[in-house]
């Protein structure tokens, strides 16, 4: 069965449709990728899955339940973490607070538990912190575990936002373009890191991607939006071959 | 038991002595997630155990060689004294080697199993595999990134070669002691690659006396504690790891602690704080260069107590070094000084508990001393090399002297050659080189080691070293000097990261420079200079005077008029070892550098030309190489 599966959804502002009929399924421990020019509407559809917005027509199924009109913090809850492109972080906390901020959902103890802080309180507190250093290894941020996020340059925040987002223990995480404005050095290192996830931390990966090359590689499906349709599916050999997805990106003579 | 009697046990077997004099004692001790983990001495030696069990199960016999590429972990030390126990030999790689490089190792010292720490490593092994038919498995520690090879049967994960140990144990409780009691402190047990300022890389075979005799005789001079700390985290291939984890550590029983990760090691430093450490010089001046910036960066009141009582601290450090007494009055400064900055400042760098630091592999500027000496770091000179198992000299407490590198260990005679070679002779001098007879015999000739070093022993006992014998200079009028002098002297310039001095055979001396990209970087930032690479500030004209200006004060200061500097450039790239310019303990490759910059040392000894393009070349770590155009600029220096 499909993780996620997106039936005729269609998004309007007003007059303007920056989805429509849209039509996707999200394959269980896969990386699929979502890929179109400026404007297409892939930030949109993320955002649609995540809650930030409610699709003005269709439907989102997420194992068989409805999330279509979830707020975001139901779908974060049910296992869909989100790394935005845009750093939403918390500048003026150190790394490891970031991540521990994330685990929020998780901290059950009471206030009069906090107060004391024996039992039950220290000991999911301490559970969060293994979980914590467990994705600061993953991620290898050993070396930013206590620097302030607003210090670290723009790569190492990247990979801290793609951390936080795995800190929510996720089944599916989305990653709205991790490698935007990093260098090839960099780039490398989050693909690797993508790969990683996928492959050892069996989650199933959505891309959002402009980097067509790291895309092509890496990904086992490929969904390409133009004007917010879809205008080619497939894995990454049919969708380099298709006529429609070689105009959008290529142009007509 | 006296400490004389260490010496006639292999490294295993003091390793068992020691399960026995206090097994619950902390061994050694890594930082994973977050959190330090303690093995005790008994823990240590139930892995060493079932790691050797797990080595003899997989094939690898006395006299098999293992080579060992990887970061420091315990699980290092597992593998190599393992490999000991059953009478394998153990060899450290560098962690950056090239695989091309690692295929040649591994050929010339025929090894059998190779053991990595990750995949990064892994990867470069496969690379060359079909170079190396020899190696029978590839043993790995992090199983990130390694899911594609598990069904490759040539690799081996380590918590497989523990289960394979463990039932090899089982099966046969006693093989393990039978095996540890059959090594003999004479047998070769490790093969050092030294570090090869030419050609390639040799073996030096260690045998488990030369490192216990060299722990035994250091720490009769400066004693441990068992209840001390040691923070490993110089790259295990270079005998200076080697002779504290295998040497020190054994004969005193001290803790060894691995940082989480190679970025983070001074972190971890200063969660340690450890007892003693040891280094080569560039470590100490990246931490001196970090002093001066984060002074540089704080604000007025900071600076003002710094710049006033370094001054101090200098002056009573002269004192304290030339062991004459102090003014009272400089006495009484120096102690406020101690208290108000200089212990806080220390504490900063993790360095408080610190009762000595050591400083070897290379020559370290005689400024770097008293500096150290003046924040109250006792770092003192060692020298030595690999092949008398890496230190046979050593400085004194209370008797450092910046321009010599101490007296003799006990137990290790000195002899200066009629060529001025100096020869040293004691129990951790190696057996020789691997399967190099000729290059073995005249290493050791006559029983005595043979250091390529030119030196004397002057009037107070201290040896001095004057370069390497066949890197002594002499100019065009036959007036002798040592470059790498010059080059310390300069290189004590917090702008000076590195520095080639050339005038063999030339009628004055010229450098090339390689300007301090972070110290520089600030400078021009101050100064509202834009710059963008390394390359784009190094042309800039205002360093070049910044430059100009540090060369002519060290020209004033210069001992001999021939040592002044005339001619400078200003190096487009950093020096570097994936270029091949500089070893992997960071010492200069001086042909090669020679060869490869023909083209800027011609025009250098051609005063005529005062600017010339380039094409620079670039080795990235993956082998890829880039190319650039630039202009270098060259510059005669003033007043001279």
């Amino acid at each position: 069965m499909a993780e996620l599966t997106i039936s005729d959804v269609t998004l309007s502002f007003g007059g303007l449709k920056a989805l429509s009929d849209v039509d996707m399924t999200i394959e269980p421990g896969l990386i699929t990728s979502i890929i179109g020019p400026n404007g297409a509407g892939k930030t949109s559809m993320l955002n649609c899955i995540s809650g930030f917005y409610h699709p003005t027509e269709g439907t989102i199924l997420y194992k068989g339940k409805q999330l279509t009109q979830a707020s975001p913090h139901q779908v974060s809850n049910m296992g869909i973490a989100r790394a935005f492109q845009n750093l939403e972080l918390f500048s003026g906390l150190s790394v490891l607070d970031n991540l521990l901020l994330a685990r929020h959902q998780n901290l059950t103890y009471s206030f009069f538990h906090a107060m004391i802080f024996v039992g039950k309180a220290a000991r999911i507190e301490a559970e969060n912190r293994a979980y914590v250093e467990d994705v600061i290894d993953f991620m290898e941020l050993e070396p930013f575990r206590k620097s302030l996020v607003g210090n670290l340059s723009y790569g190492i925040q990247k990979k801290v936002e793609v951390a936080r987002a795995l800190t929510l223990a996720p089944d599916i995480l989305l990653l709205d373009e991790p490698m935007a404005g990093m260098n090839i050095e960099e780039k490398e290192d989050i693909v690797r890191f993508v790969m990683d996830i996928q492959k050892e931390r069996n989650i199933t990966v959505v891309l959002v991607e402009h980097d067509l090359g790291v895309v092509m590689d890496i990904s086992d499906r490929i969904y390409v939006l133009d004007f917010g349709e879809v205008i080619g599916a497939g894995t990454p050999e049919e969708v380099a071959q298709n006529p429609a997805v070689i105009d959008a990106y290529i142009g007509e003579d | 038991m006296e400490r004389q009697d260490l010496l006639n046990f292999s490294i295993p077997q003091l390793l068992r002595w020691r399960v026995g004099q206090s097994p619950d004692r902390p061994a050694l001790r890594e930082k994973d997630f977050g959190i330090w983990h303690t093995y005790t001495w008994q823990e240590y030696y139930t892995h060493v155990e079932k790691t050797a069990m797990g080595l003899k199960a997989i094939g690898l016999r006395k006299g098999d060689t293992i080579a060992i590429i990887s970061d420091n972990i315990p699980e290092l030390l597992f593998v190599a004294i393992g490999a000991h126990a059953i009478g394998a030999i153990s060899a450290g790689i560098y962690q950056t080697s090239m695989p091309a490089e690692i295929a040649q190792i591994i050929q010339t010292l025929k090894v059998s199993a190779v053991f990595c720490d990750n995949q990064e490593q892994v990867d470069k092994i496969l690379d060359i595999r079909d170079d190396i038919p020899m190696v029978k498995k590839v043993i790995f520690e992090d199983p990130r990134g390694m899911r594609s090879y598990y069904s490759d049967d040539w690799f081996t994960d380590i918590c497989q070669l523990y289960q394979l140990g463990e039932a090899r144990l089982q099966k046969d409780p006693d093989l393990f002691e039978t095996l540890v009691d059959q090594g003999a402190p004479d047998d070769v047990c490790h093969l050092c690659l030294t570090s090869g300022t030419t050609g390639l890389p040799k073996g030096t075979m260690m045998t488990h006396r030369n490192y216990i005799n060299m722990g035994v005789r250091i720490t009769e001079v400066d004693p441990l504690d068992p209840t001390d700390e040691y923070v490993s985290f110089l790259p295990f291939a270079w005998i200076g790891e080697q002779m504290n984890s295998f040497g020190v550590a054994m004969a005193t029983g001290i803790c060894i602690n691995f940082p989480e990760s190679v970025e983070t090691a001074m972190a971890d430093l200063k969660e340690i704080g450890p007892h003693f450490m040891f280094g080569a010089p560039r470590i100490y001046e990246t931490i001196r260069s970090q002093i001066w910036l984060k002074i540089d960066q704080s604000y007025w009141l900071n600076k003002l107590m710094y710049n006033t009582f370094i001054k101090i601290g200098l002056e009573a450090a002269r004192f304290r070094m030339a062991g004459t007494p102090m003014p009272a009055w400089l006495k009484i400064k120096a102690w406020l000084g101690k208290q108000i900055l200089f212990r806080p400042l220390v504490n900063q760098i993790g360095l408080l508990r610190l009762r000595r630091a050591y400083t070897g592999g290379a020559a370290l500027g005689p400024e770097l001393f008293t500096f150290y000496q003046a924040i109250g770091v006792n770092l003192k000179q060692i020298y030595g090399q690999t092949e008398i198992t890496g230190i046979a000299y050593m400085h004194r407490d209370g008797d450092v002297r910046p321009d010599t590198v101490g007296k003799p260990l006990p137990g290790t005679e000195c002899r200066i050659s009629e060529q001025g070679e100096i020869l040293s002779r004691s129990l951790s001098v190696s057996p020789g080189y691997f399967e190099l007879p000729e290059k073995s015999e005249a290493l050791l000739e006559g029983g005595w080691l043979h250091s390529g070093d030119a030196g004397f022993i002057d009037d107070t006992g201290h040896l001095v070293v004057i370069d390497r014998v066949s890197d002594v200079m002499h100019t065009a009028k036959g007036e002798m000097f040592s470059p790498m002098f010059l080059e310390n002297a300069l290189k004590f310039s917090p702008y000076i990261k590195e520095a080639v001095i050339y005038g063999d055979k030339e009628d004055f001396v010229a450098c090339l420079v390689n300007i301090d990209p972070v110290v520089v970087g600030k400078w021009a930032e101050n100064r509202g200079l834009s710059y963008t690479t390394y390359m784009d500030l190094s042309a800039k004209k205002e360093v070049a005077e910044l430059i100009m200006e540090e060369i002519i004060g060290i020209n004033t200061r210069a001992e001999k008029k021939h040592f002044k500097i005339h001619r400078f450039a200003l190096l487009y790239k950093l020096l570097d070892m994936d270029d091949g310019e500089l070893t992997k303990t960071g010492k200069i490759r001086r042909q090669f550098v020679q060869k490869r910059y023909q083209n800027l040392y011609d025009a250098l000894y051609n005063p005529s030309v005062t600017q010339q393009e380039v094409t620079a070349s670039f080795t990235y770590q993956d082998g890829q190489t880039a190319t650039v155009n630039t202009r270098i600029q060259f510059y005669t220096v003033k007043g001279h």
